[in-house]
């Protein structure tokens, strides 16, 4: 039976094993974990050593060596679910379901654990169930999901409105407020030429919106001059910095002209395949993206012969499986290839060894949307806005301490303390720029830019006001990197854990004298000495907060010279359980006061 | 492409093609390493290479030498991160020096001697690992693993086969074995495999030769990392 399964999954991949990832989804949503037996099979049929898959299967968040609930949930772990009473949403849930989190419930009926952000941060708080998404969870709807799986009842039966999804558009600007028609971007690049499409998009000022802000018209010329009979076009759309959520709504109300950018892309780099790398924590956006795929390819926009042109390209969604890291280009090209997502080494960079060893052009989903326009509307219609040095409008996710969280675009140059006013922000202490891996600013910054030359994001932006508390912000933020970390290089996968431990001790009042000076020294140590950009920013949140507020790391600290990081009294609870006591002799206190 | 880079103010030759530790062993420099080895494809990993170059740091053992680069190895600054990183994989593991077999000839040892490595400095993390004797000839004690990727290298690119990969993600890395078992037993390694020879430390270990060599009479008992691997790895390099 499960042979007649996995042969039906395998012909839909036609047995290529760079689509593991994609194989192995379907069989942890048959089976809720990827069995022993099914490992065997698709070793044999795809080719491959176990082991590949067995690392694939431990490296993904979303797939498991044993059997997860038979609807398995998983509530966001994100600052701003946090700040929505997440913790305590947790414990309801947990007693209405009879489960522990991180536990499966005996009869396999439900699971429930935490999951990093999934990009719902304006209405959280937020989850997943089956890997759909679910939304501003409280109390009543948690008593209705409990009612449900206890009847049973098939999730495609489940009340739509569990399941509402919303754009929550503010403000538009340059991208959000113009139309482009199918096509349109193609046309222009056409009758333009590409040489000349080309010049635009450099005229046009372009860096790329992922974050690291890499010239796009330079990336683009970059891969077409490699000489190789492919080359390839990557949509990334991992989104996975907790707080960004845009090109979720780009993709589910621009997708039209993400593609159109691939396929600008397309025909400047001469390639003839596009992915959509798509976050598995986007799942609900899968079915309509493939229905617009199939649409451009009826409208002769995809496919052979694009309007008439010699240009044949086509774009494959794949969706990822619950791993931040493989936002990174690199990591995610490997886990197209149907491997765990690891960093490569660079050089050669992407540009001329990407996909299958290939010239491939990886930029972010808001990136394309930009190009698009670009292409049909000219360099300087986007150069005109923004700063010198950041050209074009910048397209925000706003969450936390505001009135109206949701999406925003701006002209690059705009100050902070306007994006605060527009989306309704008082009582502000700070603002989270970027992201985990971006720069907390406090409130005297306000007046500060964003643009790449003062503060970049990659569409992140966390407002927090004066009740919250600077010290859980940098644990939550740390405590995502260490679980993030895909352990390749030694500072980071041990450093991001000693960082975790490290902070947890201070900020559990464990603390004492020459704790803060190491923590600050792990933190270089760390930064500097990472293979990827997850480990060079994963000390961010605590570096940034600690040159902000000192004291108040120092308050934290106790007032003797040193305190073991073993926790005695936590050591003693095996021998507590085995001997069945829990009198006061059974503990320990961690140093005579 | 050739020429001449400049390392720690001694200006040295490289060929097309290499990497900067490839051209600083041929000049007889050593950069402390630990998964490079001289022969396997370059893996970059464990960050003990690190050098700067330009102003920026980068792996020594992955980075290609380019004409005019700018490299500083022995700086207090990087000796100092490399004997950090060090401490890190000591902690993350279970090193208990004293009871292993490999002690004296273990590069991890090696290295840490090297570093003037005289604690651990960091809490340890005393991780739950196995050991896997069901082979044999062959013992694995996962506590000794540091994840360097030689043995998974060696059994896929001088052996032609598949024994070894590294699963897991974040801290929870481990090192798994290709069997249906999942134990050494049932793979198809050999005792003869480059695999089951090459690992730095005491996690891959051949049985039944322990102590032949006397603890006080091994390699790094008397000899510098740095001595050892130039004369090795000049001969070997290509
Ligand atoms: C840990 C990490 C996570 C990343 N995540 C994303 C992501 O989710 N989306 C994205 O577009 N870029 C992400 N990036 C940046 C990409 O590596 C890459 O620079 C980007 O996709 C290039 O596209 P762009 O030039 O259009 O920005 C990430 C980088 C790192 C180091
Ligand atoms: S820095 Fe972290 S995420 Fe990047 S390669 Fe190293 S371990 Fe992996
Ligand atoms: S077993 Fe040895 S060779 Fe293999 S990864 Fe671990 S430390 Fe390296
Ligand atoms: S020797 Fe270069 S990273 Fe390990």
């Amino acid at each position: 039976m499960m042979k007649t399964f996995l042969d039906k999954v395998l012909a839909k991949a036609d047995y290529q094993a760079v689509r593991l990832l994609s194989i192995l989804r379907e069989v942890q949503a048959q089976y809720r974990h990827i069995p022993g037996e099914a490992i065997d099979l698709l070793a044999e049929a795809l080719n491959i050593p176990r082991t590949q898959i067995i690392s694939v299967v431990e490296f993904y968040s979303f797939l498991h060596l044993t059997p997860q609930g038979r609807y398995d949930i998983l509530i966001s772990d994100s600052i701003t679910d946090h700040m929505l009473d997440k913790e305590n949403l947790l414990s309801y849930f947990s007693s209405a379901l009879q489960v522990k989190v991180g536990d499966v419930r005996s009869d396999g009926l439900v699971s429930l654990n935490n999951t990093s952000c999934t990009g719902m941060c304006d209405q959280g708080p937020a989850g997943l169930i089956n890997g759909m998404a679910l939304t501003r969870l409280d109390r009543p709807k948690i008593d209705e999901i409990a009612a449900l799986v206890a009847a049973e009842k098939p999730l495609s039966e489940w009340p739509a409105h569990l399941f509402i999804v919303s754009d929550n558009i503010h403000k538009t600007g340059l991208l959000l407020a113009s139309s482009l028609d199918g096509g349109a971007a193609i046309r222009a690049t056409f009758s333009r030429g590409i040489a000349e499409t080309q010049a635009e998009l450099d005229r046009s000022g372009l860096r790329g919106r992922g974050g690291a802000g890499f010239k796009t018209a330079m990336k683009w010329r970059f891969c077409a001059e490699e000489k190789s009979d492919t080359h390839y076009v990557v949509c990334n759309a991992d989104e996975g910095e907790p707080g960004t959520f845009k090109d979720r709504v780009l993709l589910n109300s621009y997708a039209d002209q993400v593609f159109e950018g691939m396929t600008v892309c397309a025909a400047i780099i001469g390639a003839s395949r596009g992915f959509l790398y798509l976050r598995g924590e986007y799942l609900h956006l899968h079915d309509k993206l493939q229905a617009i795929l199939q649409k451009r390819r009826e409208a002769g926009l995809l496919g052979s012969g694009i309007l008439g042109s010699n240009l044949n390209f086509d774009i494959e969604i794949c969706l990822g499986a619950g791993a931040y890291i493989c936002g990174e280009e690199s990591a995610l090209i490997e886990s197209l290839e149907g491997k765990p997502g690891i960093p490569r080494n660079r050089p050669p960079y992407p540009v001329t060894s990407g996909y299958l060893n290939k010239p491939t052009v990886v930029n972010n989903v808001e990136t394309f949307m930009a190009a698009a326009n670009i292409a049909a509307r000219g360099g300087d219609w986007f150069s005109d806005f923004g700063t010198e040095k950041s050209a074009g409008s910048k397209i925000l996710s706003i969450c936390g301490d505001c009135e109206k969280p949701g999406i925003y675009e701006y002209p690059f140059g705009v100050s902070i303390r306007q994006i605060l006013t527009d989306c309704g922000a008082d009582d502000v202490m700070g603002v989270q720029i970027g992201g985990p891996s971006g720069t907390f600013i406090g409130n005297q910054e306000l007046d500060r830019q964003l643009a790449f030359e003062d503060l970049a994001t990659g569409g992140s932006f966390i407002i927090f006001n004066n009740s919250r508390n600077v010290l859980a912000i940098a644990q939550n933020f740390t405590h995502f990197f260490a679980h993030e970390s895909c352990g390749f290089c030694t500072p980071c996968r041990v450093g991001t854990s000693l960082l975790k431990n490290q902070l947890d001790k201070i900020v559990g009042g464990h603390g004492s004298a020459g704790d803060v000076v190491e923590l600050e020294s792990l933190c270089h140590l760390v930064k500097n000495n990472s293979h990827c950009g997850l480990g060079q920013t994963a000390a961010n949140p605590i570096l940034t907060t600690l040159q902000r507020y000192p004291d108040l790391y120092q308050k934290q600290l106790k007032d003797i010279s040193y305190e073991p990081g073993f926790d005695l009294d936590g050591a003693l609870e095996i021998a507590r359980r085995m001997a069945h006591r829990d009198d006061a002799a059974a503990h320990l206190s961690q140093v005579e006061d | 492409m050739t020429g001449t880079i400049n390392i720690d103010g001694q200006n040295i030759p490289f060929e097309e093609g290499q990497t900067i530790i490839e051209a600083a062993t041929a000049a007889g420099i050593y950069i402390p390493h630990l998964c490079h080895k001289p022969g396997y494809t370059p893996h970059g990993s464990c960050k003990l290479c690190t050098v700067k170059v330009n102003g920026r740091n980068c792996s020594a053992c992955t980075f290609p030498a380019a004409d005019g680069q700018t490299v500083i190895n022995n700086s207090d600054e990087l000796q100092q991160d490399r004997r950090r990183i060090t401490q890190m994989l000591f902690v993350e593991g279970n090193h208990m020096c004293p009871s292993c077999e490999k002690s004296g000839n273990c590069q991890l040892q090696g290295v840490a001697y090297h570093l003037n490595m005289l604690d651990n400095h960091f809490p340890h993390f005393f991780a739950h690992r196995e050991v896997d004797a069901s082979h044999p000839d062959i013992l694995i004690d996962h506590n000794r693993c540091i994840f360097c990727n030689l043995c998974v290298r060696a059994s896929k690119e001088k052996d032609g086969k598949n024994v070894f990969a590294i699963a897991g993600r974040g801290i929870n890395k481990r090192l798994i074995v290709n069997s249906p078992s999942g134990q050494l037993k049932d793979s198809d390694i050999a005792p003869g495999d480059c695999a089951a020879h090459v690992c730095p430390t005491g996690a891959i270990l051949i049985k039944r030769t322990g102590y032949q060599v006397p603890i006080g009479q091994r390699i790094y008992d008397h000899h510098q990392i740095s001595e050892v691997a130039l004369a090795e790895e000049t001969g070997h390099g290509e």
